[in-house]
């Protein structure tokens, strides 16, 4: 069993990657340090303290005080130049000045400013003896789901998926294509399908750990639950693993050098870092765009891992992209064995 | 009679508009030991992968223990029986060397075990080491070493000692030995003449992709005319050097060859012909600045052939 030939050259595929300190680092260091960096940078804190300035004149610092009182509000007297000045480079939200009428001035195309206004406008009209005629009260809720960090570990998830499948596979290949060593293995009687089902076995190992690494990683950390089955996300994560090693065989196919597979992996890469909502919904992109986009693997990969880890969706209703991820691993592993160069 | 280990007849290739190899017979015997000769581009290492099926020959007939390069189950079978260290492989650096013998191992039915092997190239104390740690000759013996461990019956191997220095070439000359000991059949190539006459059975010399002598060692070497050379060089070249009739005149001279910056006379009798020679020399008014005698080499008949030398030729 141990000497069977599929054996031996998954173990060589997957020494030869634990091996190498800087290939452990991209696959499992680099998404989670990307996770922690942007779940601290985009946490949900609300727009946070809104700075306004006061514009020194009569009755200056009695707006200045009755602002300042206000929650949300921080109030600074500045002199006209000071003040322009702040407003224009928006480290003050809103320029008051006092007097009758009391102006404001702002840009009104932003959020902020247009919030600053509204509560110092509320602080203003009840210091001027305005009385509220409905009580109100607030209840705050966070609500785990619905955070950028619960949308961004699963596009992650798919991307590492897309990462590693490509470069694990298509490197490796290439490597040994450059090395000659692959036409030394083509003077054995190795059967090439345990070469390449080598790539997919050894795959499929790390995968494993891949996943547990980086959602373990958003449960402790930032409390990422799968809202859905854990064998549902399994069952997508491997079917991404192998949709993507068939692409990365597909683009390692010909190429003869480390630098050509590169310049092909970035070229089928590029597109779906940016298009297929990794890091922000793709549907901000035009309509036209949208049926491109749909059809990418990563796009669906990502769609597919969302639909499970946040809406609790089930296998049975992921029929289309699951399709489309499946589709593309089938047909670049087909192409890709009409084409492959082997030696 | 059992069929010859490799045959092949009327073999062509041509890359572009190169031509590798230009209509090449060869026949190699059971037991024998038999080296391809050429320098650099002679089409050495074309053949051999032909003959090793991992070149299709545009024109000519291969037969490699009896058996075709056909494809499928045949060629997988043909495999089991060969063993082959091919001239550029770079083995996984990242892999130890019981590593890289066991996975070579797994691909063949019947194999020797990984210590049996380790110890064929002296290579037992390296077990646990990376491939990318070794030295140049240990990287060399762990290629043969999975050349090795199929137990082939046929081994190719195609310039196993470039680049290696002497110590290491001798113990890859050992392990080849051994494996001969055990009733195998090696062709190799090589650009190194002394080898070839330490090994080989027979050569076959070959340049611009054509066998141009074929023997053994000692007949080639015979076919000269004699048995050793005599080199020499003056000090203000040309204008009083002697004329090559009047070299090939002196006594024991068989032929004369001028280089560049030497001229080579072949000669049978080292003693008759060296005190000729200085006499012409002296009554020319010549001043030697170069003499040497050594024994005739494969590097001689490949000089004699082809008018080049070997290594830059």
């Amino acid at each position: 069993m141990r000497d069977h030939p599929l054996v031996q050259l998954t173990l060589a595929r997957m020494r030869e990657f634990y091996r190498e300190p800087e290939a452990i680092f991209w696959v499992f260091g680099f998404p989670i340090v990307l996770a922690f960096a942007l779940g601290i940078a985009f946490r949900n804190r609300g727009p946070g303290e809104l700075r306004v300035a006061v514009l020194r004149g009569a009755g200056d610092s009695a707006v200045a005080a009755g602002l300042a009182r206000a929650p949300g509000l921080t109030a600074a007297v500045l002199d006209s130049g000071e003040a322009q000045l702040q407003l224009r480079t928006g480290r003050v939200a809103l320029l008051v000045v006092p007097g009758d009428p009391v102006v404001y001035r702002y840009d009104s195309t932003r959020t902020e400013s247009r919030l600053a206004r509204l509560e110092a406008d509320a602080v203003v009209q009840r210091a001027r003896g305005r009385v509220d005629p409905a009580r109100v009260a607030d209840q705050r809720v966070t609500e785990p789901g619905s955070r950028y960090i619960d949308f961004l570990i699963p596009g992650l998830l798919g991307m590492n998926l897309m990462g590693s499948g490509l470069w694990g596979v298509g490197f490796s290949v290439v490597q040994a294509r450059t090395k000659k060593l692959l036409k030394r293995f083509m003077a054995t009687p190795m059967r090439r399908s345990h070469y390449l089902l080598s790539f997919i076995l050894s795959r499929l190992v790390f995968l494993f750990l891949e996943v547990a690494a980086l959602v373990g990683f958003g449960w402790w950390m930032f409390h990422v639950g799968v809202r859905g089955s854990f064998a549902a996300v399994a069952f997508i994560t491997v079917l991404g693993a192998l949709s993507f090693a068939g692409l990365g065989m597909l683009v390692a196919s010909r190429a003869r050098t480390i630098e050509a597979v590169s310049g092909l992996m970035n070229l089928v890469m590029l597109p779906m870092w940016i298009l297929s909502g990794t890091f922000f919904s793709y549907a901000r992109f035009p309509d036209t765009l949208q049926p491109f986009v749909k059809a990418l693997p990563l796009t669906a990969l990502n769609d597919a891992l969302r639909a499970v880890m946040i809406d609790g969706s089930r296998l049975s209703e992921l029929g289309a992209p699951l399709g489309i991820v499946a589709a593309w691993g089938v047909v670049s592993f087909v192409v890709a064995l009409q084409i492959f160069r082997w030696r | 009679m059992l069929a010859a280990p490799i045959y092949c007849a009327g073999l062509a290739k041509r890359y572009g508009d190169v031509v590798a190899v230009a209509g090449l017979d060869l026949t190699v015997n059971a037991r024998e030991c038999f080296g391809l000769l050429g320098p650099n581009g002679a089409g050495k290492t074309t053949t051999i992968e032909i003959l090793e099926g991992l070149t299709a020959p545009d024109r000519g007939e291969v037969a490699i223990l009896g058996m075709r390069w056909s494809g499928g189950a045949d060629t997988r079978a043909l495999r089991e029986r060969l063993g082959i260290q091919l001239q550029d492989t770079q083995l996984a650096e990242k892999l130890t060397v019981e590593e890289t013998v066991r996975l070579f191992r797994s691909f063949y039915r019947a194999s020797h075990s990984v210590d049996e092997v380790l110890g064929l190239v002296g290579l037992e104390e390296k077990r646990a080491a990376w491939v990318g740690k070794l030295s140049g000759g240990q990287k060399q013996r762990l290629a043969v070493a999975c050349a090795l461990v199929s137990r082939p019956e046929l081994l190719f191997l195609d310039e196993p000692t470039t680049g290696l220095d002497p110590q290491s070439r001798r113990q890859l000359w050992d392990v080849i030995g051994r494996f001969r000991a055990e009733g195998g059949t090696v062709l190799l190539t090589t650009h190194y003449m002394e080898e070839a006459e330490r090994l080989c059975d027979r050569v076959a010399i070959m340049d611009h992709g054509k066998v141009i002598a074929l023997g053994t060692p000692r007949s080639l070497i015979a076919s000269l005319g004699a048995e050793h050379v005599v080199e020499f060089a003056l000090t203000d070249g040309a204008t009083r050097a002697p004329s090559a009739t009047e070299l090939a005149a002196l006594p024991g001279v068989r032929a004369v060859r001028s280089g560049p910056d030497r001229t080579a006379l072949t000669v049978a009798e080292v003693h008759r012909a060296v005190p000729a020679l200085l006499g012409l020399l002296e009554r020319r008014g010549a001043e030697l600045s170069l003499l040497a005698t050594h024994h005739a080499t494969l590097e001689d008949v490949f000089v004699s052939l082809t008018g080049r030398q070997l290594r830059d030729a």
